[in-house]
C-alpha cells in the first residue's frame, strides 16, 4: 500500500521526517518497504530568465541564449523555437540530472559552448496532462515570474513523499489512508483527525431511480448505492490526479478516479454503473447461474458458475461481485446518470471467484481479506461529496442501503495481569487503556471490557489485545529474560540422531562430501535407471500441481539424483568425485494415508576409485557402528548395476543395501563416467543393528603363529567361499586371516587364479606348538581341496 | 724394549690422527693390537727380560695398549659422528612438497548451519523433534489456525498430493504433532525440509529447509522468547550481534514478530549486504496462539508458549556470502569443498 504523506496528513499530524516516520511505523507493525520522494531524480534544475537570444553563427536551427539563473548568467545553446527574451524557464545547470537519469554536462554545439539546458515538461519526468499550460513541443515557459535560481521542484509542486507499506493479511483496515493515519496517530502518540463529510444532495430522491435486493445475505451482507445525475465526464483536477499517481493508480476520468480515490482513502472498493444500462432500475445481488456468461471490463468473455456472486439487473449480470464490472454497464463519455455501488461481500467467496476466473483485481484483493460493513456508507458519502466538490454531477437525496446481515458487536474482557504475564511486562492498566483508546477501541474501564471497532475483525481474544499493548509499548522495550525454572530440561540427541551423526561423520572422514538434492523428480528417471515395468518403485507419491513434469513425483529411489550430481561434475571436467547424501525416499501406502518416508544413505563416486574403494567405505562405516554380522553377496540382476560388479549388503541376514558399478547403459543415459560407483544403504538397518557400547578384551598373553598359504582355485571361486572354509576349519585357535595376494597370469593356468592368505593362530591359554598348528592346517587344506578343489602352490 | 713400546705409542697416535674411515680404523687396531700386531709381537719378547724389568715393561705395555684402545675408541666415535653427518646430508628432502593426505570430505553448508543451530539449542536444553514431509493438511494449516479457505493456503503455494495430503510448507506441523503427544513442559526444535511451489531462481527454491522452535510451559513470556532469540543470535552470528523484533502477523502466534539481527557484515552501520538497513530479517516468532494450544488439548489459561522459525538457506547464504541459492542444490564439488 502506497501512502503519500500529504494525503495522510489530512487525517493525522506528521511532524517528523519521512525517515523517522517510516522507522516508527515499521516498529509498530506497519512495515515500510520503501520511501519514494517525488521528483527525486530531478536535481540542479532552477528557475532561469532568458536575457538574450542570438542565432548560432554556424547552425540555422540553433540559438545561443544568455540565461540568468540567479547567482550567475550562463550560456545555453538550444534548438527550441518557442522561447523569447524575458521568458522564465526551467534551466538545468551543469551537473543536473533529469528524468530517466539523463545527466547535463558542459559541451559545445557546433563550436559554441553550452553550459546547461532548458527543459520541456517531459524532460522533467512530468506529464503534459498535469501542466496544461505546457506546449505540445518545446520548452516549458513558466507562466509567472519566480525568484531566479529557485529549485524548479518547488515551482512545480514536486514535494510529496510516498511511503510504501507492507500490510499483513490480518489488517485490511490498513490498506487505506484512513487506517494508516489511525495507526500513525497511535504510533506517533498524536491525534487522529476523524474524517468528516458533508453533502448538499441537490438532486431529487435516489429511491426514484433504483432499488436493491440481496438474494444471498451470506455472500453479500450489505449493498448501498447512491445516484448521481447529469454527470460531466472529464479529467480530474491536478491535486486528485497527483494523489492517485503518488499512490500508484493511473488517473482515467473524474468518476473512475473518484471510485479509486475513495478505495485508497477508505479502503472500500466502489463501482460506478451507467444507470441507463441497469434494466428494470433494479440491482439484484444473486449467485450466477451455472454457465452464465459475462464480458468483464477487460473485454474478456467469462463463464460463471453458481458458486459466484454477481450484481445483476432484472435481465443480466452487470458485474462479478467484488471482482470486476461488466462492459455492458460501463461509465462512458456520454454517460448521464450513474449509480455508485459500495457494498460488503464475503471475503472467501470473492477470493475463490477471483481464483476460479484467474482475475485478481485491486478490489478482490481487498474484499477477500474481509472488509468493514460499517465503512460501506461512509465511503459512499465520501464519493458523492467528491462529486460535488469536483462539480461532476448532481447528487440525489438519500442512500439506497440494503443491510441484509448485521455484524455482531464484539465485546472483549481484558485482564491487565494476564496480558503482563504473557508479555513478561509490567504495563499499568492506565497505559493499556491509553493504547486501546488511541486505536479507536472503546474501553469500559470499570468492567475491564473493550468494544472492538467493526474495522478490527482481527481482535478476537485477549492475546490479540496483548499484541496491541506490546506493539505500542514497544516489542523491543520488553525485557529479555531466559526461561529460568520454566521448561527446564536436559537437551540431547536421541540414539537415532546420534547414529545419523556418526554416519555423516564417517562418510566425511572417508573423504566423501555431502550433497543435497531435490526430493521430487521426473517419472522418466525411473526408465533411465532401467527400472523394470513391474517394479514396486514405480508406485510413487504423485504431486497434483507440480512445477513441471520434472518435479512431479516424490522419489522412490535416490540413485537418479546422485547420478545427476555426478554427471554435473563430470561435465565440468572434475576428475575425482566422492559424494554422499542422507535423505528420504517416499514409498506410498494407501491413498488416504501418509507414505512411508524411509531414510537412506546414498554414496556415489568416480575417478581413481573402484568397487573396492566403495566397499571399503561401507566396511569402515559398519565397523564404526559396531556391526559385525554382515555380508556382501554378488547381485547379478539389478538392471541399474553392472551384473558382475554389484553386491547386496545383508546385516544379520536382512537386506540392508546395495553397492556396485553402474550399468553402462545407465551411465550413458546420465552422461556419467563409464566407471561410476554407487551405493544405497538403509539407515534404519544401520540404526537397528548398530552396537555402540565397547567392551574391553584383555590383550593376548601368548605368542601367535603365522602361516602363509597360496592356492590355485578356479576363477569363479569367490574369496568369501575360501574364507568361509578357513574360518570354519580354523577352529578356536584361528585368530585372523588376511588376504594378501590374488594373481592371474604367468605361471597360473587359464581359468584359474592364485590366492594367498596369511593365517594367524593363537591360543589364549598356552604357547602353540608346531604340532597344534599343523593339525589345524591339515584340516584347512583338506577342506579347501575337497570343497572347492583348491590346489596348494 | 721401552723405546720400542714408546715408538709404538707414537706411531699408533700418528696413524690414528689421519684415519678416514671405520675400516681403516679396524686395520690400525689389527696392526697394533691384533694377534700378529706390533704390540703383541713386542710383548712376546717379554720372556727375555729380567725379573726386575718385566713388571716395569709389563706396566708400560699395558699403558700403551690402553692408550691405543682409548684413542681407537675416540677415533671411532668421531668417525661415526662424521658418517652419520654425511648420511643425513645425503638424505635431504624437499619439505615444501605436498603432504600425503587422506582427503576428508566436507559437510554440506546447509548441514553446517543446521548442526550449529541444533548445538546451540541442545545447549539450552532443547530436544530435536522430527515429522513427516508429506503431511496431512490439517497439521500444516487447520491446526495452526489456518482454517479452510484461509488465504495463507494460497500465499504459501502448496503442493498437493491429494485433497488433504500435501507437502508441508513449513516445519510448524511438527509442533502440533509434538503437542498432541506430549504434555508440557515442551522444549523442542525441529529442523527439516519444506516445500512451496516457487519457481527456481537465485533466491527461490521449491524445496528448502527450516528450523522451528517451540517452548510450552506454565508462565512462558514474550520476554523469554526475546531472551532466547538473543542468546541464539549471539551464538550463531557472534557475541556482538543484537536483535530487533518488529510486529508482524502469523496465524499461529499472537503476538507475532519478525526478527532482525544486526548485520553480520557491517554490525549495523549499513552496507551492501543489509541494503543499508543495518538489520537483516532472519526469523519469524511469536507467542503460541491460544487457538493452537486449544486444538492440541493444552489449556491456554494454564500454559503459554513461544515458537520461532528460520530459513536455513537464507541463513547459510548470509553466513557464507553465497549469492545464488541454486549453488546449494547443484552440488558442484568445487563449491562443496569450500565449507
Amino acid at each position: 500500500m502506497k501512502a503519500p504523506i500529504k494525503w495522510l496528513k489530512d487525517y493525522v499530524n506528521i511532524n517528523v521526517s519521512p525517515k523517522e516516520f517510516s522507522d516508527a511505523m515499521t516498529m509498530s507493525g506497519s512495515k515500510v518497504e520503501g520511501i519514494e520522494v517525488q521528483g527525486e531524480e530531478i536535481t540542479k534544475v532552477v528557475v532561469g530568465k532568458i536575457l538574450s537570444l542570438e542565432k548560432h553563427p554556424d547552425a540555422d536551427k540553433l540559438q545561443v541564449c544568455q540565461v540568468d539563473v540567479g547567482n550567475e548568467v550562463i550560456q545555453i545553446v538550444t534548438g527550441a523555437q518557442n522561447i523569447n527574451v524575458g521568458d522564465f524557464i526551467p534551466a538545468a545547470l551543469v551537473g543536473a540530472t533529469l528524468a530517466q537519469g539523463k545527466k547535463i554536462s558542459k559541451g559545445k554545439l557546433r563550436g559554441i559552448e553550452s553550459s546547461g539546458m532548458m527543459c520541456s515538461i517531459e524532460e522533467l519526468g512530468l506529464e503534459k496532462e498535469d501542466y496544461p499550460d505546457a506546449p505540445d513541443d518545446g520548452i516549458y515557459i513558466l507562466g509567472k515570474e519566480y525568484p531566479l535560481g529557485l529549485d524548479i521542484k518547488e515551482v512545480l509542486g514536486l514535494n510529496d513523499t510516498t511511503v510504501e507499506f507492507e500490510i499483513t493479511s490480518n489488517r485490511p483496515d490498513c490498506l487505506s489512508i484512513i487506517g494508516l493515519a489511525r495507526e500513525a496517530a497511535a504510533t506517533l502518540k498524536t491525534e487522529f483527525i476523524r474524517p468528516t463529510v458533508s453533502i448538499k444532495e441537490e438532486g431529487d430522491e435516489a429511491q426514484k431511480y433504483a432499488s436493491v435486493e440481496i438474494k444471498d445475505p451470506e455472500l453479500c451482507p450489505r449493498y448501498a448505492a447512491r445516484i448521481v445525475k447529469d454527470v460531466k465526464i472529464e479529467t480530474s483536477p491536478k491535486w486528485l490526479r497527483d494523489r492517485l499517481k503518488a499512490a500508484g493508480v493511473r488517473p482515467i476520468n473524474n468518476i473512475v478516479d473518484i471510485t479509486n480515490y475513495v478505495m485508497l482513502e477508505y479502503g472500500q472498493p466502489m463501482h460506478a454503473f451507467d444507470l441507463r444500462d441497469i434494466e428494470g432500475e433494479k440491482i439484484i445481488v444473486r449467485r450466477a447461474l451455472d454457465g452464465e456468461g459475462i464480458k468483464t471490463l477487460d473485454d474478456i468473455d467469462r463463464k460463471l458458475d453458481s458458486s459466484m456472486l454477481v450484481i445483476a439487473d432484472e435481465k443480466r449480470a452487470v458485474a462479478v461481485a467484488g471482482v470486476m464490472g461488466a462492459a455492458n454497464s460501463e461509465v462512458r463519455e456520454d454517460t448521464k446518470n450513474i449509480l455508485f455501488e459500495s457494498a460488503n461481500f464475503n471475503g472467501t467467496s470473492v477470493r475463490l471467484t477471483a481464483k476460479k476466473l484467474g482475475l485478481r483485481t485491486e478490489a478482490s484483493g481487498r474484499f477477500e481479506k474481509g472488509l468493514d460493513v460499517q465503512n460501506v456508507v461512509s465511503a459512499l458519502d465520501r464519493a458523492v461529496q467528491l462529486v460535488e466538490q469536483l462539480n461532476a454531477g448532481t447528487v440525489c437525496k438519500g442512500i439506497i442501503d440494503c443491510f441484509a446481515k448485521k455484524d455482531e458487536e464484539r465485546i472483549l474482557k481484558f485482564n491487565t495481569d494476564n496480558i503482563n504475564k504473557l508479555l513478561g511486562t509490567q504495563v499499568s492498566t492506565e497505559e493499556m487503556i491509553d493504547i486501546f483508546k488511541s486505536l479507536e477501541i472503546d474501553v469500559d474501564a470499570d468492567n475491564f471490557t473493550v468494544k472492538i471497532p467493526s474495522f478490527r475483525k482481527d481482535l478476537e481474544r485477549e492475546a490479540d489485545l496483548a499484541e496491541e499493548v506490546a506493539r505500542f509499548y514497544g516489542y523491543n522495550n520488553i525485557e529479555a529474560t531466559l526461561l529460568a525454572g520454566k521448561a527446564s530440561s536436559m537437551g540431547k540427541k536421541t540414539y537415532k540422531q546420534k547414529i545419523e551423526d556418526i554416519i555423516k561423520n564417517t562418510m566425511i572422514s572417508c573423504g566423501l562430501s555431502e550433497v543435497y538434492t531435490y526430493s521430487f523428480t521426473s517419472p522418466k528417471v525411473l526408465d533411465k535407471i532401467r527400472l523394470p515395468e513391474d517394479s514396486e518403485l514405480r508406485k510413487t507419491v504423485v504431486i497434483q500441481n507440480p512445477l513441471g513434469e520434472d518435479f512431479s513425483i516424490m522419489r522412490t529411489t535416490t540413485i537418479p539424483e546422485m547420478l545427476q550430481v555426478i554427471s554435473t561434475n563430470y561435465n565440468r571436467r572434475i576428475e575425482e568425485v566422492n559424494l554422499f547424501e542422507t535423505s528420504f525416499v517416499y514409498l506410498p501406502k494407501d491413498i488416504k494415508e501418509l507414505p512411508v518416508e524411509k531414510p537412506v544413505l546414498t554414496l556415489g563416486m568416480y575417478g581413481k576409485v573402484d568397487f573396492y574403494t566403495l566397499k571399503g567405505v561401507v566396511e569402515e562405516l559398519l565397523l564404526k557402528l559396531g556391526i559385525t554380522n554382515y555380508s556382501f553377496s554378488p547381485q547379478k540382476d539389478n538392471p541399474t548395476f553392472h551384473p558382475g560388479r554389484t553386491a547386496v549388503i545383508n546385516i544379520n541376514d536382512k537386506y540392508a543395501g546395495i553397492i556396485g558399478e553402474i550399468h553402462p547403459e545407465v551411465t550413458d543415459e546420465f552422461e556419467c563416467p563409464e566407471r561410476t560407483y554407487l551405493g544405497v544403504i538403509e539407515i534404519e538397518k544401520l540404526i537397528e543393528f548398530s552396537k555402540m557400547e565397547a567392551e574391553y578384551k584383555s590383550l593376548p598373553k601368548f605368542p601367535a603363529v603365522t602361516r602363509d598359504i597360496a592356492m590355485l582355485v578356479k576363477d569363479e571361486i569367490m574369496v568369501k567361499e575360501i574364507e568361509d572354509i578357513l574360518l570354519q576349519r580354523g577352529g578356536k585357535i584361528l585368530e585372523e586371516i588376511k588376504l594378501f595376494d590374488v594373481y592371474k597370469g604367468k605361471q597360473v593356468p587359464e581359468g584359474m587364479k592364485s590366492v594367498a592368505y596369511s593365517i594367524t593362530f593363537r591360543a589364549s591359554d598356552k604357547t602353540l606348538t608346531d604340532e597344534d598348528v599343523n593339525k589345524v592346517m591339515a584340516k584347512i587344506l583338506n577342506g579347501l581341496k575337497t570343497n572347492i578343489g583348491a590346489e596348494l602352490r | 724394549m721401552k723405546e720400542q713400546l714408546n715408538g709404538i705409542r707414537v706411531k699408533a697416535q700418528e696413524e690414528l690422527s689421519t684415519v678416514g674411515s671405520i675400516s681403516e680404523l679396524e686395520n690400525i687396531r689389527v696392526k697394533f693390537l691384533g694377534k700378529k700386531g706390533e704390540l703383541t709381537s713386542v710383548l712376546r719378547g717379554m720372556g727375555a727380560l729380567t725379573a726386575e724389568d718385566r713388571p716395569v715393561i709389563g706396566q708400560l705395555a699395558n699403558e700403551v695398549r690402553s692408550f691405543i684402545e682409548g684413542k681407537l675408541e675416540e677415533a671411532k666415535k668421531e668417525l661415526m659422528k662424521k658418517e652419520i653427518g654425511l648420511k643425513l646430508e645425503k638424505e635431504v628432502i624437499d619439505v615444501t612438497m605436498p603432504g600425503k593426505r587422506k582427503m576428508l570430505g566436507k559437510k554440506h553448508p546447509l548441514s553446517n548451519v543446521i548442526d550449529e543451530i541444533n548445538e546451540v539449542f541442545i545447549g539450552m536444553g532443547y530436544e530435536i523433534a522430527e515429522g513427516p514431509e508429506v503431511e496431512k493438511d490439517y497439521y500444516n494449516f487447520e491446526a495452526l489456525n489456518m482454517p479452510e479457505n484461509h488465504p495463507a493456503k494460497d500465499v504459501q503455494d502448496t503442493f498437493y498430493i491429494s485433497e488433504n495430503i500435501i507437502l508441508r510448507t513449513q516445519t510448524s506441523p511438527v509442533q502440533i504433532r509434538v503437542m498432541e503427544n506430549k504434555k508440557p513442559p515442551i522444549k523442542i526444535i525441529c529442523p527439516g525440509r519444506v516445500y512451496r511451489s516457487d519457481a527456481v531462481d537465485a533466491t527461490h527454491s521449491p524445496i528448502f529447509h527450516q528450523v522451528e522452535g517451540l517452548v510450552v510451559d506454565k508462565g512462558v513470556t514474550m520476554g523469554d522468547l526475546i531472551g532466547t532469540l538473543k542468546v541464539f543470535a549471539k551464538s550463531l552470528f557472534g557475541e556482538k550481534t543484537d536483535i530487533r523484533l518488529r510486529p508482524h502477523h502469523f496465524p499461529f502466534t499472537e503476538p507475532s514478530a519478525e526478527v532482525d539481527v544486526s548485520c553480520w557484515t557491517c554490525g549495523g552501520s549499513g552496507c551492501r549486504v543489509c541494503k543499508g538497513e543495518g538489520w537483516i530479517e532472519i526469523l519469524g516468532a511469536g507467542m503460541v496462539h491460544p487457538k493452537v494450544l486449544e486444538k492440541c488439548g493444552i489449556d491456554p489459561s494454564v500454559y503459554s508458549g513461544f515458537a520461532f522459525g528460520l530459513g536455513v538457506e537464507r541463513t547459510a547464504m548470509g553466513r557464507f556470502n553465497i549469492d545464488d541459492l541454486r549453488l546449494l542444490y547443484e552440488n558442484d564439488v568445487r563449491f562443496l569443498k569450500q565449507f
